[in-house]
């Protein structure tokens, strides 16, 4: 593909990008602004924040985010096969065959071995 | 090169400007109107200009002009730049994810008043979508996870523990569901064999039965799904509820708050138009091919122009039918726990998609391509 024809997603992120700015650079300058110490406070329905939102605490679902990182790659390999499955399936003298199906039926057994391994393990849920 | 430019932006302003924008802040009155519909209100009705009073649509404008002139102020302890900067993050990425949508057939500015020959298109001619790209639907993927840095950046940088505690439920469901979003839709990719929306749109042509959802149902329903979660609404509304859920933009005001609000209807309008392209042939209307309609034996010649013009109109009806399906969702169903969540993506929606790619292949290659 030639250069140019990435022309257009630049001109969406410039232009997307400044209507948005536009939008936030407007809320800035447009509104009224009286700020007393009271109103800069972090707002908790009137009563007074106990302790700092900075403190460390169990992240719920961490394990989730790890297992997500690995499944999303595993996920990205499977998009060069679907976009490929047509060669994949030609023998070159032009009959069908199963290889590229049995190919990936070895890595999608991979994947649900392992998905059945987190599942037993209890890892995908309230921990 | 500056003719791609002027071309680039002209797309992006009619797109964005004249059918987004507007739908969008409609959908802010019009989900009002619609939940007060099914509970038996009346709604917001009122808003009018002088005795202009169309149903109270004028409400979006009111909203508009309200929010622009509302006091728009950093806390004190809050990181001010990651401050300003998330909402930029939530909103842009959808705003740029809609280059990649064909949103109306390829224009061919000297047979506009010509019949076209059904059988080989003009050479040239201009395609109504921003983005052409080999990897389409790959760039919307990846653009739409900055998303999540916006959420979860607001979340963060507003120095306090509510606003923190939703943006880290945005971030895990957002997690939870990117892969099944990626995985559900690989059917699709694999019947069509590419992963351009406009060859995915020319694919299904302008027979339903050869349309995604015909061919693909399954992949619809999970897809579908996995998409109306990534844009965290109801049911899927943990990290930010409107009436009891704390979230994220707790401490956003004025505009700030605006574009969180707007984003998330930009989002809907931006299902809605994956939805049609994938799934519902894009802007095809059932019978109507590139020299006129055909039904069965009864065929009515149409000029160019007036295929181009239906066509694109076709295409802003089914989305306006997503948008409207949506809301309806919305306010039918009740929402799922966090743990309820992660089960149905994980234990669900991820076995479902990877069955599904699987029978999808085999059935293909049982048929013989």
């Amino acid at each position: 593909m030639q250069l140019a024809a990435y022309i257009p997603a630049g001109v969406v992120f410039l232009l997307s990008l400044g209507f948005v700015g536009l939008l936030m650079c407007a809320a800035i300058f447009l509104g009224p602004k009286k700020l007393t110490a009271e109103k800069l406070t972090s707002f908790e329905c009137g009563s007074e924040p106990i302790g700092s939102p900075r403190a460390r605490f169990s992240v719920k679902f961490y394990q989730v985010a790890i297992l997500f990182l690995i499944f999303d790659v595993e996920s990205a390999f499977m998009y060069p096969w679907v976009v490929n499955f047509r060669e994949l399936s030609y023998t070159p003298a032009g009959a069908v065959s199963w290889f590229g199906f049995t190919e990936m039926a070895l890595f999608v057994g991979m994947l649900v071995v392992a998905l059945t391994y987190v599942w037993r393990k209890k890892a995908i849920g309230w921990d | 090169m500056l003719m791609i430019f002027l071309l680039g932006a002209l797309k992006w302003l009619g797109l964005i400007m004249v059918f987004v924008m507007p739908v969008a802040s409609l959908l802010t009155w019009a989900e009002r109107r619609q939940s007060a519909m099914m509970q038996d209100r009346l709604g917001p009705n009122r808003a009018n200009i002088g005795s202009v009073r169309i149903w109270g649509i004028l409400h979006f404008v009111a909203d508009a002009v309200k929010m622009l002139f509302k006091e728009d102020f950093v806390p004190a302890k809050a990181h001010k730049t990651l401050f300003r900067l998330a909402p930029v993050l939530a909103f842009a990425p959808v705003l740029i994810a809609f280059a990649i949508i064909p949103f109306g057939p390829t224009i061919h500015v000297d047979h506009l008043f010509k019949v076209l020959d059904p059988y080989s298109a003009p050479s040239g001619g201009e395609r109504l979508q921003i983005f052409t790209a080999e990897f389409g639907m790959l760039f919307y993927f990846a653009i739409a996870s900055i998303a999540n840095y916006g959420t979860t950046l607001a979340g963060w940088a507003s120095y306090n523990k509510w606003a923190l505690l939703g943006g880290l439920r945005a971030s895990s469901q957002m997690m939870a569901y990117e892969v099944t979003m990626g995985l559900a839709v690989l059917g699709m990719f694999l019947v069509t064999g590419t992963l351009e929306p406009g060859a995915m749109v020319d694919w299904q042509g302008p027979n339903p039965l050869h349309w995604g959802i015909t061919v693909q149902p399954l992949a619809f329903l999970l897809f579908f799904t996995a998409a109306i979660a990534e844009t965290k609404r109801a049911p899927f509304d943990i990290p930010e509820g409107e009436p009891e859920v704390i979230g994220y933009f707790l401490e956003y005001s004025g505009l700030g708050f605006g574009t969180f609000f707007l984003a998330e209807f930009v989002e809907i309008v931006f299902v809605g138009a994956l939805m049609t392209t994938v799934f519902f042939g894009g802007y095809h209307i059932p019978g109507l091919y590139q020299n006129g309609f055909y039904f069965g034996d009864w065929f009515f010649e149409l000029p160019h122009v007036v295929v181009a013009v239906l066509q694109v109109h076709a295409f802003i009806f089914k989305v306006i039918f997503f948008c409207w399906f949506q809301l309806l969702i919305r306010w039918t169903l009740p929402r799922f726990r966090p743990d309820q969540l992660i089960h149905l993506g994980w234990k669900k929606i991820l076995p479902m998609s990877l069955a599904n790619v699987m029978i999808t292949a085999a059935v293909l290659l049982w048929l013989g391509l």
